[in-house]
């Protein structure tokens, strides 16, 4: 049985640190489209990709990952949407937790769109 | 079609994050003497009138705009009645809505259970306002989980932090773990 102790040693380590709290406006959003359709083409795990891949890139505290419902793409599920300010919206469809992998190596480490996946082919 | 029972829960419970519920109660329990598996989805939303309520099974009623079907409910309703167990969905408005599903165990049509700890995770840690409370019992063995429990502990320091978020996730497996011994349900 994990302890609650474990969570109250983690509030105390993150209290000591002054805004964790992004502020949602001025960061990159990654938003992951978890409605019947993308959940049944296989969203969840490509928004764990995200998450995890995200966290372990140490870019919490810059990248909101996100979900949102039906867009009405419903055939090009899963898609991942990613905005950030003063850039235009890019899409990715048909997502698996590899390309995702990429997509956070590229586009959100580096800020190159992997444009072979943002268009069905 | 979802190919695990997790998904299901997954998606049934985000009709209950969009009726706007500030608590979603979530439980699943084998009890193998009686072969049943139950899966309990509740929330305080908005719930529905009797109108919504006798369409809500049909796949072709939705409330959305962006597409004419909704197949949620739809899939979880089929998943628990061909594997010979029940559903049904009772719901009021301005109350919530209480979606049960039973399942026989040892039915060959029964989907797995699939990973509950990823569904559990991903719920709680994109739903930061919203409480859970997860129920997962295999006969006498059980354990909760309370948000508002570790929101009280936390102190206003967010789930989505990546600490707390693996926390969660390795709160959830290894209860799990404890619970069913590591057995795929």
């Amino acid at each position: 049985m994990k302890s609650l102790e474990e969570l109250k040693a983690i509030r105390e380590k993150m209290q000591g640190k002054v805004g964790f709290r992004k502020e949602d406006a001025e960061g990159m959003r990654v938003v992951v489209g978890m409605a019947t359709c993308g959940i049944a083409a296989g969203a969840r795990p490509v928004l764990n990709a995200f998450v995890d891949g995200v966290a372990e890139a140490g870019l919490g505290d810059k990248i909101t990952v996100t979900q949102t419902g039906c867009i009405g793409l419903c055939q090009y599920e899963p898609i991942v949407e990613i905005t950030e300010p003063g850039k235009d919206k890019v899409t990715y469809v048909k997502m698996t937790p590899d390309k995702a992998k990429e997509v956070i190596e590229k586009h959100l480490k580096n800020g190159q769109v992997v444009a072979e996946y943002t268009s069905v082919k | 079609m979802m190919t695990e029972l997790s998904l299901n829960v997954l998606d049934v419970a985000q009709n209950s994050v969009k009726a706007k519920a500030s608590l979603i109660e979530i439980s699943v329990r084998s009890d193998f003497e009686k072969d049943l598996m139950t899966i309990v989805i509740a929330d305080n939303g908005c719930g529905m009138d009797e109108q919504q309520l006798a369409a809500v099974c049909d796949p072709f009623y939705t409330t959305r705009t962006t597409r004419k079907v909704g197949l949620g409910v739809s899939f979880f309703k089929l998943a628990a009645e061909s594997a010979g167990g029940e559903f049904s969905i009772t719901s009021e408005k301005g109350v919530g809505t209480t979606v049960t599903a039973s399942f026989q165990i040892s039915n060959i049509d029964r989907m797995p259970l699939g990973d509950m700890t990823a569904t559990m995770h991903s719920l709680i840690t994109l739903n930061a306002d919203i409480d859970f409370v997860y129920n997962y019992r295999v006969d006498d063995k059980e354990f909760t989980l309370d948000t508002r429990e570790f929101r009280e502990i936390l102190e206003g320091v967010p789930f989505d932090v990546p600490e707390v978020s693996q926390y969660i996730k390795e709160y959830l497996s290894s209860n799990k773990e404890e619970v069913d011994s590591g057995k795929i349900l």
